[in-house]
């Protein structure tokens, strides 16, 4: 190694350096050369992990990095034919959520990178009164303790991210009515 | 025979007649009468039926919220034994105490609320309601939207493939758990109370049956045991507490404790869990980061039948 002096202050830097993580992190990544920040974790809101359906992730699987992609807005007829858009699909499609730079992202609208474990960023960005009653834990199911610790479910747990309205239920059996009453 | 303590267990009740020499004595000694009548009692379980496992507070006791916490322990571990027994498989009776300084309060949000009556049947299974008479203990109210919160013609009897149905709202309506609570003055016999957390509990032990409590709930919130209660061994749930979900008798009422079991142990009620909507909220009325304290400081709110003053803890929403 050319300057191990550097390595073991760096390490020293990551090891006492809790602050300016965020900074730090778009500092290496412009370092690096790459164009898009990344969305950082937020520790407090512990989610389960997205529903994926069976084999659809990871997306570069089938999208494959080398060939370039086509970012006309079109009908799908290869693939993901089975979803139907009904979330302002007159003015979004694919490529307005998933990230054409990093197939297995999400992208907010200034370009920000999100992992599809914090997909919520990327819906809060247009329901920011839902995602502010969700961080409270008003809007939408919350399990473990109510004095202490909680876990979230993501938007995408109850609402399909592609045809969001929640779907109706069939409803539990209505109670017995009672007896009629007997003349004596 | 030598006196009959507070702590006083089964050892007690053996040796004395009725009418004992020694009895007068002991009265002129200075018992007061609850000591007294445990005596009596006591000797009257012996010459009765000669049995020697029977506790005086299976005859005589006070108040559940009075007894001191060795004489509940007492009474649950019969309770524990007894019904074990009865059903076969085994059975907790818990005795958590409200915790200081907290106090439940409960928000539904009634624009996300579809009526899938999922909570019922949560609330039937975590509670050991009766299956067969039935009783439910939430009742989920369909109204139409053009004629507003109109209990006057609110259906809770309806029945489709799918709902929300076309123009309809839902309103579930349990225990509001009021801080003024008009079945608590009405009970002859002190069987039901208001605990330092806010739960409105029923001492089902002490309830005489004479329904003055279920009149007297503006609510509907309160459900007797016309029947003996009827629920499958393999369907009850053996997590209980005294004062809420342990099996109940004929003869009894019953209502919601906000799952008194779970809460006291920091869980969320049944129902607040089983919710596909997210409708429920639960919380700390005196924890200001709690999610009720949200809803009331953030939402439109309002409790049912306002004008009886009964301050219910249970709070209606629009979330949206």
């Amino acid at each position: 190694m050319k300057y191990p002096f550097l390595l073991s202050s760096a390490l020293g830097l990551a090891l006492v350096c809790a602050c300016h993580q965020e900074e730090h992190r778009s500092w290496l990544a412009d370092a690096a050369g790459a164009e898009a920040p990344v969305s950082l974790p937020d520790p407090e809101l512990e989610v389960p992990p997205p529903p994926f359906t069976e084999g659809a992730f990871p997306c570069s699987d089938c999208h494959d990095p080398s060939v370039p992609p086509n970012t006309r807005r079109r009908e799908m007829k290869l693939a993901h034919t089975e979803i139907k858009l009904h979330h302002d699909e007159e003015h979004r499609w694919c490529l307005d959520c998933h990230s054409v730079e990093d197939r297995d992202k999400l992208h907010l609208a200034n370009g920000t990178l999100v992992e599809f474990s914090e997909s919520y960023k990327l819906c809060g960005q247009c329901h920011g009164d839902k995602y502010r009653d969700w961080k409270a834990g008003v809007h939408g199911r919350r399990s473990g303790n109510w004095d202490g610790h909680k876990k979230y479910l993501l938007c995408v747990h109850c609402h399909n991210s592609h045809a969001p309205k929640f779907q109706p239920l069939k409803p539990l059996p209505p109670p017995t009515r009672p007896a009629p009453r007997t003349s004596p | 025979m030598t006196g009959c303590s507070d702590s006083c267990g089964p050892d007690h009740a053996g040796g004395c007649a009725v009418g004992d020499p020694a009895l007068a004595e002991l009265q002129s000694s200075g018992l007061d009468r609850r000591e007294f009548v445990c005596i009596v009692a006591g000797c009257a379980a012996v010459l009765a039926g000669g049995c020697s496992d029977l506790t005086h507070t299976q005859y005589v006791r006070d108040r559940f919220r009075e007894l001191t916490d060795d004489e509940q322990k007492e009474i649950v571990a019969r309770i524990e034994k007894e019904q074990t027994a009865r059903l076969g498989k085994e059975l907790k009776v818990g005795v958590e105490k409200a915790r200081p300084g907290v106090e439940f309060g409960y928000a539904l949000d009634l624009s996300r609320c579809i009526g899938c009556r999922r909570c019922v049947y949560a609330c039937v299974k975590e509670n050991n309601q009766s299956r067969d008479p039935q009783i439910h203990w939430i009742r989920v109210l369909e109204m139409e939207k053009e004629k507003g919160i109109d209990f006057a013609h609110a259906n809770p009897y309806y029945d489709a493939e799918q709902v929300p149905r076309p123009g309809h709202f839902y309103l579930p309506v349990a225990c509001q758990q009021c801080e003024n609570p008009s079945c608590v003055k009405s009970c002859p016999v002190g069987a039901t109370w208001k605990e330092p957390d806010g739960i409105v509990v029923i001492d089902y032990d002490w309830c005489i049956g004479c329904r003055c409590c279920v009149s007297a709930c503006p609510y509907g919130a309160r459900h007797f045991n016309w029947a003996e209660p009827n629920v499958p061994t393999e369907e009850v749930n053996p997590d209980t507490h005294y004062l809420g979900n342990r099996p109940r008798m004929k003869g009894v009422v019953e209502k919601c404790t906000f799952c008194i079991q779970r809460v006291r142990n920091g869980k969320y009620p049944a129902c607040v869990e089983v919710c596909p909507v997210g409708a429920r909220k639960f919380g700390d009325l005196r924890d200001p980061n709690s999610e009720v304290r949200y809803v009331l400081e953030h939402k439109r709110v309002f409790v049912l039948k306002t004008e009886l003053n009964t301050q219910p803890k249970f709070f209606y929403f629009f979330g949206l």
